[in-house]
């Protein structure tokens, strides 16, 4: 059982929990959408004396801020008690795309140390992927009135027409990245 | 003390998405390339399921845990807010290999330099709702 948990859990088991979790969030009266916490870091950063589109009781997603605590434990827990310390497995034609960016760092974790370290913040590539790519997640999902969760799950479990259109550009705009900007990126 | 429920699933949902690898730039990367179902497969399960849990609630009409109806949000409809948003968004996706959630779980998976992507995500809140009349909505 132990060697099981510590084996990565396949989609079959994480796609039930995040229902489950969303489902468990409903009936505490809740709906499951993660960027509204942006949103509201920005009201309790004083936003709202400013501009309008922050001025709300921002107390009203302490429960998120509190979703938010429950998850980086969670981060912690697993990283630290439930891997079993081997390389991610990827596809065979995903390693040699990685290769042809002259990405390397794939045997060694879950993100490519040559972009994603504070290090690499002083290079221009780091930058983007680390400071654009945020700026593009609050300023997008905020337009979009939401994110994967807010949109992709919940929307799309109500069967909201605006949250299909939502998730097909998700869809346009990580296929625009990956195939025409990350090339570029990592030529600079 | 009401709080320390959502702490529970925050826990659950951050050994989840460490566990299942979905708080990896690699399992992006490969979902927007289409090399793995792994991502599919957990994100339309999820709906699936979900959609069933949603219709379940609403035909028996289950309260919430405080007695109150529960709401699904309706959107109101537009083209180009939810395509130009949804866009920019997925260009930030598929650039830091995170949504939300997972930023918040890469703390604690140790990746401390993501903190620099969250502030940079609130910034970009922030721009937005300075930019919000002047977007198409």
């Amino acid at each position: 059982m132990i060697e099981l948990i510590k084996e990565p859990w396949p989609w079959y088991v994480a796609g039930p929990l995040i229902a489950v979790v969303y489902t468990l969030l409903a009936l505490f009266g809740k709906s499951f959408g993660i960027s509204a916490s942006l949103r509201a870091a920005c009201a309790m950063a004083g936003a709202g004396k400013r501009i309008p589109f922050f001025d709300f009781d921002w107390k009203s997603q302490t429960w998120n801020f509190m979703f938010i605590i429950g998850s980086i434990i969670g981060g912690f827990i697993a990283s630290k008690y439930m891997m079993n310390g081997k390389g991610m497995i990827l596809a065979e034609s995903t390693i040699e795309s990685l290769k042809g960016l002259g990405l390397t760092s794939y045997q060694d974790g879950i993100y490519p140390t040559e972009v994603l370290t504070f290090e690499a913040l002083f290079t221009l590539r780091g930058f983007i992927f680390m400071v654009i790519g945020g700026f593009l997640i609050g300023f997008g999902s905020r337009w979009a009135g939401g994110c994967t969760s807010g949109h992709a799950i919940s929307g799309l479990a109500n069967l909201q027409l605006p949250s299909l259109i939502a998730v097909i550009g998700f869809f346009i705009g990580g296929l625009i990245m990956t195939f025409f900007f990350i090339p570029i990126i990592f030529n600079l | 003390m009401q709080y320390l429920k959502y702490i529970g699933l925050g826990i659950v949902f951050g050994i989840m998405f460490t566990k299942a690898e979905i708080i990896s730039w690699y399992r992006i990367y490969e979902m927007f390339r289409f090399e793995n179902f792994h991502m599919y497969g957990v994100i339309g399960s999820a709906v699936v399921l979900s959609a069933i849990s949603t219709a379940v609630i609403k035909k028996v009409g289950i309260k919430d845990v405080g007695g109150n109806p529960i709401v699904f949000s309706v959107k109101a409809m537009s083209i180009p807010r939810y395509l130009l948003g949804g866009i920019i968004f997925g260009m930030g996706w598929a650039l830091t290999g995170a949504c939300p959630g997972p930023l918040y779980v890469l703390l604690g998976n140790g990746a401390y330099m993501i903190i620099v992507t969250i502030i940079s995500a609130v910034v970009g809140t922030w721009v937005y709702g300075m930019l919000r009349d002047k977007l198409p909505h």
